[in-house]
């Protein structure tokens, strides 16, 4: 059987760990890829590098990034964050990414990821979509609209409806983003999670809200989730990766618990 | 030129993220090139035959470039392979997808997924256990639960048990290595699967090409 990925997302700026991320390990600070090392000696599924650089200098420091990344890491990773062509995605790809993330490039192109998934394959193109709770309407449907930018604009489209398309477009996996939940540490978007992996035959990765190991569980339990992805409460220290692995096996979900 | 070192040759068709490979292979310090030229390929003492992607498109290329004669060649003389995912795939006789005529180096047909369980994903993808059903060289250490790395739509359906290693399960078992003689392949890729896919990627180095 499957397991149940437990995946630590990491924030970078011009090829070091965003400064609103606060690490334990002191002598870790701002390098990402020892971050990386780390996680992966405890345990960790999988890892996804969100890149918020901002300028096209900064954006190949992080193809540095994830050169030195997969020459020492050996379990798959993805990059997401400003890809907006099929050579963004082969270049990151070509450097050691075995996947990429599309977002709001994708809302404002859909074939985005068709071409993505034709140049480096379905199974390495992944959606990403972040999400705001909001009332039904002709628009929304679902009561979940699609917002970009950070989740600073309203795209009036719907979610549910969204994550249908990207998956016949071909994107191969999907993180769902509770722009709600992000941040708040008291668990995951259940209802949202729930609906959208009941849509779709593709994995969801669940994203936004984790504080507690009993969110991980209930997201992939209930919330029918194939992955959790958690932040702030593995990078601040509160819990280590193999801990939360534990706890999971621990309830009866399938994890990979031996590395 | 006079070679001091046996090298491990990576078979390189455009299938994909072969680097990984090679980094892995850079990782437990074992030499590796990769190569296109088919020369190179049957003549080399030890090969990684990777694949990732559409099984038609890779088969087509391997052809084309003469890559398939001469990995015919290569196993025809003993040489230690190891295929690993498409790669696997492409060693049978036949891959629904496409549908494509393999290799035919192990007899068998790769067959896509037709998972009754909603529930269940196509892709597989992910980590998932590898029980070894007979033992095998490359196999050596393998725990009941150690996991592996999944990326697939089709699995590996050889003919007779006898070509069977390994299993894993996704809605039923299936087989995920396969072998016959100096052949090894796997479904799951060590490359992406932590020390215990490194350790595989170790001891293929050492491999001498015999089954037990």
């Amino acid at each position: 059987m499957l397991s149940k990925r437990v995946i630590a997302c990491l924030d970078v700026r011009n090829g070091q760990l965003a400064k609103s991320v606060k690490f334990v390990d002191t002598q870790d600070i701002g390098d990402p890829v020892a971050k990386a090392a780390q996680y992966y000696a405890d345990g960790l599924d999988e890892l996804v590098f969100y890149d918020i650089t901002a300028s096209s200098e900064g954006r190949n420091i992080m193809i540095d990034v994830v050169e030195d990344v997969a020459s020492k890491i050996f379990i798959p990773f993805s990059v997401g964050g400003g890809i907006r062509s099929v050579e963004d995605a082969t270049r990151l790809r070509l450097a050691g990414a075995e996947k990429i993330n599309v977002n709001s490039a994708a809302v404002q192109d859909p074939e985005l990821i068709t071409r993505c998934a034709q140049a480096i394959g379905a199974q390495s193109t992944v959606l990403s979509m972040d999400v705001l709770r909001v009332d039904k309407s002709a628009a929304t449907p679902s009561g979940y609209e699609i917002v970009i930018h950070g989740g600073r604009k309203r795209m009036g489209l719907d979610a549910l409806e969204w994550a249908r398309r990207g998956e016949a477009l071909g994107a191969g996996e999907l993180v769902v983003n509770s722009i709600d939940a992000d941040g708040t540490r008291d668990g995951y978007e259940i209802t949202l999670t729930r609906m959208i992996a009941g849509a779709v035959g593709i994995p969801v990765i669940a994203s936004g809200g984790a504080g507690k190991p009993e969110h991980l569980y209930d997201v992939l339990t209930e919330g029918q989730a194939d992955a959790a992805l958690v932040a702030s409460m593995v990078h601040y220290g509160d819990y280590r990766v193999s801990e939360l692995k534990q706890y999971l096996h621990g309830r009866g979900l399938p994890i990979r618990t031996r590395y | 030129m006079v070679f001091l070192r046996r090298v491990l040759t990576i078979v390189d068709y455009n299938a994909g993220n072969l680097r990984s490979v090679k980094r892995a292979c850079d990782a437990v310090h074992v030499d590796a090139l990769f190569t296109q030229d088919a020369e190179t390929v049957a003549t080399a003492d030890r090969i990684i035959f990777p694949g990732v992607g559409h099984a038609q498109s890779a088969m087509q290329t391997l052809e084309r470039t003469g890559l398939a004669q001469a990995l015919l060649e290569a196993t025809a003389r003993g040489t230690p392979v190891l295929g690993i995912c498409v790669g696997a795939q492409l060693m049978l006789d036949r891959s629904e997808e496409g549908p494509v005529q393999g290799l035919g180096l192990i007899a068998g047909v790769t067959r896509r997924f037709a998972l009754s369980d909603p529930a269940l994903k196509v892709p597989h993808m992910g980590w998932n256990r590898v029980r070894a059903l007979k033992p095998h060289p490359l196999l050596e250490g393998l725990g009941e639960d150690d996991e592996f790395y999944f990326v697939h739509s089709y699995y590996l359906d050889p003919a007779q048990t006898q070509n069977v290693y390994a299993a894993s399960d996704h809605g039923g078992d299936f087989c995920c290595a396969i072998g016959r003689d100096n052949l090894f392949a796997t479904q799951f890729h060590p490359e992406k699967s932590g020390r215990f896919g490194l350790a595989l990627l170790e001891r293929f180095a050492r491999w001498d090409g015999t089954p037990c």
